[in-house]
C-alpha cells in the first residue's frame, strides 16, 4: 500500500481577480512520479510553487508527512526544486553550486566533498567540479541543477518543465536519465510539463489540469485510453471529438450513422461526446466499412500517413500505415471498444472548452 | 567599413576636442614650469604638507560619503526590488527628481537651510535641541556630497538588484538558506557590478569636488579640489594646478583599477 507523502487540501489561489487554482485537491504518494500536465497558464507552476513554499494559498492546506506546512517558508521544507531556467548561481563554480545546500546545513567538508562527487557521478558529469557555469551547455546545466537539488536528499523533488529548453534528442535522453535517477534515489518526483508525450512516457500518475482544476487523474494508460472528458481527449494525443447520440446501451449514432460501442448507462437518445483516436480508424475500400467518405488530405509523417477523410459531414483525422491517395473513396470502420463515449460538459467553462475543440 | 568610419567621425572630433586636447594641455602644463622647461616638480608638489593634508581630508570625506550613500542605496534597492511596480516607479522618481535640478542650486539650497538662522536650526530650535553649528564643518560637506551624489549610487544598485534573476534567489531559499545567507552569499555577490559603478560614480566626484566644499565649508574646509581650483583662479599658477590634477587623475585610475578587480564579471551597471 502506497504511503501518502503530500496532500493538497482544497487549495485556492487567485492573483488579483484571476482565480488560478480553484479548490484543488491532490494526493502524492511516497516514491511516486507524478506529472502535472496542462496547457499554458492552467496553474501548474503555481501548484508547484505552493508545494515548494514560494506561494501561499488563499485558502486550503498543504500537508507534508501528516504535518500542516502551509505557512512554513521554503528554506524550512524538506523539498527541493529544479527550476525551469536552471537558476544556477552564476558567481559560483559547479562544485560550489552543488555544495550550497550542504554548506548551508553545516555539513562537514569531507562529507560535502564526497557528496558533490557522488552527485556529479549520478548526473554523468564527473570531473566538472571546477568548471564555470557559463562554460556548460544547456543540457549540462540542467544536470547540475538536478545534482544541486538531489545532494540534499530531499523527500520530494519538484521539477518545473526541466527539459523545456532542450532540443528534442537531448530531451528524450534526459527523460530516461530522470527516470533512472528517480529509481536509483527512490524519491518522489512532482513534475510539471505541457508536453503530453513527456508526461505519458515518464509518469506513474498523470494529473491533467485546466483552468485551475483537475480534469482527470490516473495512470498514463487510463488517461490516454479512457479520457473522461473532451478536454482530456483533445489535450492528450490527437483525437476526433464529435457529437453523437447515444441511441441505447452499446449503440451510438455518429454523423447519422449507427456504430456499435461498449458503453452503457447513458440513457436513450442522449447527446454525448464521442472520442475516436486517429489510429483506431480503419480504412478500407468503399462499402466495406460502416461509413463512406473521401480522402481530402494525406501527409507522410514518418511512421505513418496522416489523412483527413470527409465523411458524414465531419473531417476525420486518420493515421494509418497504409496510404490512400487524396480523392479516393474510402470506407471507415472502428472497433466498438475504441469508441469512447463521454457525457456532454455541464459547466460553462467546460462548454467553452468543448466549443474550442 | 569605410562608411562606418565616416559616421563615427563627428564623435572622433568631439573626443578630440573634448578629451584628448584638454588632456594633452594638462599634461603639458603639469610637466613644465612657468618658462616651459620640463619638470616633475608640479607632480611632486602633492607631497607638500598642506597638499597632503587636503588630500587626506578629501579621501576621508569622499570615503565617508560613499559609504553613507551605499548604506542608504543598498537597502533602498532591496526594498524597491520587492515592492510593487507603481510604488517602485514613484520612489525612484523621488530620488531622481533632484538630479533634474541644477547642481549648484541644490547645494546652495543646503547653504541657506544650514546657516545660522536657516531652516535646519529653526527646526532644531523648535524641537528644543540646542544650537549646533553644522555649516562650515566637514559634516556639512559630507551632507552635501551625499545629497548631490546619492542618485548615482541608487540607480546602478537599483538597476542590478531589480534585474537580478528571481529564480536564483528562490533557488537559494529552496536549498535551505536563511534570509541573511541569501543576502550575503547570493544577492550581494551578484550585485557587485552595480555596487562598483555606484561607488565609482560617488567616490570620484566627491574626491575632486570644490564647489560643495566651497559652498558648505565656507572656505574652512580645504579639499584637494579647492587647492587645484585656487591654483587656476587665484594664484594663477596653471602649472601647479595641472600638475596636481595629473596626480589626482593617476590616483583615481589606480583606485579604479583596484575596484575593478572586485568586479570580476566585468559587466557594469546602468550609466
Ligand atoms: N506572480 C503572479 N502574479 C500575477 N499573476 C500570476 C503570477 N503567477 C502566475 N500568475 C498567473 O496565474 C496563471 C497560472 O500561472 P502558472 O504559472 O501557474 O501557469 P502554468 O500552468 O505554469 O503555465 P506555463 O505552462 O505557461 O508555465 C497565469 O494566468 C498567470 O498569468
Ligand atoms: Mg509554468
Amino acid at each position: 500500500m502506497a504511503k501518502e507523502l503530500i496532500r493538497l487540501e482544497n487549495i485556492s489561489k487567485a492573483f488579483g481577480d484571476n482565480l488560478v487554482l480553484d479548490n484543488f485537491n491532490l494526493t502524492v504518494n511516497e516514491n511516486e512520479f507524478i506529472t502535472l500536465l496542462g496547457p499554458s497558464g492552467c496553474g501548474k507552476t503555481t501548484t508547484l510553487r505552493i508545494v515548494g513554499g514560494f506561494e501561499t494559498p488563499d485558502s486550503g492546506k498543504v500537508i507534508f508527512e501528516g504535518r500542516d506546512i502551509t505557512q512554513v517558508p521554503p528554506n524550512k521544507r524538506h523539498i527541493n526544486t529544479v527550476f525551469q531556467k536552471y537558476a544556477l548561481f552564476p558567481h559560483m563554480s559547479i562544485e560550489e553550486n552543488i555544495a550550497f545546500g550542504l554548506k548551508v546545513s553545516k555539513k562537514s567538508d569531507a562529507y560535502i566533498k564526497d557528496k558533490v562527487k557522488y552527485a556529479l557521478k549520478l548526473v554523468n558529469l564527473e570531473g566538472y567540479e571546477k568548471r564555470k557555469i557559463d562554460s556548460l551547455s544547456g543540457g549540462q546545466q540542467q544536470r547540475i541543477a538536478m545534482a544541486r537539488a538531489i545532494v540534499n536528499e530531499p523527500k520530494v523533488l519538484l521539477l518545473d518543465e526541466p527539459l523545456g529548453a532542450l532540443d528534442l534528442k537531448l530531451r528524450q535522453e534526459m527523460q530516461y536519465e530522470l527516470i533512472r535517477l528517480k529509481n536509483e534515489l527512490g524519491i518522489t518526483f512532482i513534475y510539471v510539463t505541457h508536453d503530453q508525450e513527456e508526461a505519458l512516457t515518464m509518469s506513474d500518475k498523470v494529473v491533467v489540469m485546466n483552468d485551475g482544476r483537475i480534469q482527470q487523474m490516473g495512470s498514463p494508460e487510463e488517461i490516454y485510453n479512457e479520457p473522461e472528458n473532451a478536454f482530456v481527449a483533445d489535450f492528450i494525443g490527437d483525437s476526433n471529438i464529435v457529437d453523437g447520440i447515444m441511441v441505447q446501451d452499446r449503440v451510438v449514432k455518429i454523423c447519422g450513422t449507427i456504430f456499435d460501442c461498449v458503453d452503457e448507462g447513458f440513457g436513450k437518445n442522449k447527446p454525448v461526446d464521442v472520442v475516436i483516436r486517429p489510429e483506431d480508424i480503419i480504412l478500407s475500400k468503399p462499402g466495406k466499412g460502416i461509413m463512406d467518405g473521401e480522402v481530402i488530405h494525406n501527409v507522410f509523417i514518418g511512421v505513418h500517413y496522416e489523412m483527413e477523410v470527409l465523411a458524414g459531414g465531419f473531417e476525420w483525422l486518420v493515421q494509418s500505415t497504409k496510404s490512400f491517395p487524396v480523392g479516393s473513396k474510402v470506407s471507415m470502420r472502428v472497433d466498438p471498444d475504441n469508441i469512447q463515449i463521454m457525457h456532454k460538459p455541464k459547466s460553462h467553462d467546460e462548454e467553452a472548452i468543448a466549443l474550442d475543440v | 567599413m569605410y562608411k562606418r568610419k565616416l559616421l563615427a567621425s563627428p564623435f572622433m572630433v568631439m573626443i578630440l576636442i573634448g578629451t584628448i586636447i584638454p588632456l594633452c594641455a594638462i599634461g603639458y602644463y603639469g610637466l613644465t614650469d612657468e618658462l616651459g622647461g620640463f619638470t616633475f616638480e608640479n607632480l611632486l608638489a602633492i607631497f607638500e604638507p598642506d597638499h597632503l593634508k587636503a588630500l587626506e581630508l578629501s579621501l576621508i570625506l569622499a570615503a565617508v560619503s560613499t559609504i553613507i550613500c551605499f548604506l542608504i542605496a543598498y537597502p533602498l534597492g532591496l526594498i524597491l526590488r520587492d515592492s510593487k511596480l507603481g510604488e517602485k516607479g514613484f520612489i525612484i522618481f523621488i530620488f531622481i527628481i533632484p538630479m533634474w535640478m541644477n547642481f549648484l542650486l541644490r547645494t546652495m539650497a543646503w547653504q541657506t537651510m544650514l546657516e545660522r538662522n536657516g531652516l535646519f536650526n529653526s527646526l532644531m530650535d523648535f524641537m528644543g535641541i540646542p544650537f549646533v553649528e553644522i555649516m562650515n564643518t566637514p559634516y556639512a560637506v559630507v551632507l552635501g556630497m551625499v545629497y548631490d551624489f546619492l542618485p548615482f549610487m541608487v540607480l546602478p544598485i537599483y538597476n542590478v538588484l531589480s534585474k537580478m534573476d528571481k529564480s536564483v534567489i528562490e533557488a537559494a531559499y529552496d536549498l535551505g538558506a536563511s534570509k541573511l545567507k541569501v543576502l550575503s552569499k547570493v544577492i550581494l555577490p551578484l550585485s557587485v557590478p552595480g555596487i562598483v559603478s555606484g561607488v565609482t560614480m560617488v567616490f570620484v566626484p566627491s574626491l575632486t569636488t570644490f564647489v560643495i566644499s566651497n559652498m558648505l565649508g565656507g572656505g574652512k574646509i580645504n579639499l584637494i579640489g579647492n587647492i587645484i581650483e585656487q591654483e587656476f583662479t587665484v594664484t594663477n599658477n596653471w602649472n601647479l594646478g595641472a600638475g596636481l590634477s595629473l596626480v589626482m587623475m593617476i590616483f583615481i585610475v589606480i583606485s579604479m583599477a583596484f575596484i575593478a578587480k572586485f568586479d570580476k564579471n566585468g559587466e557594469g551597471g546602468l550609466l
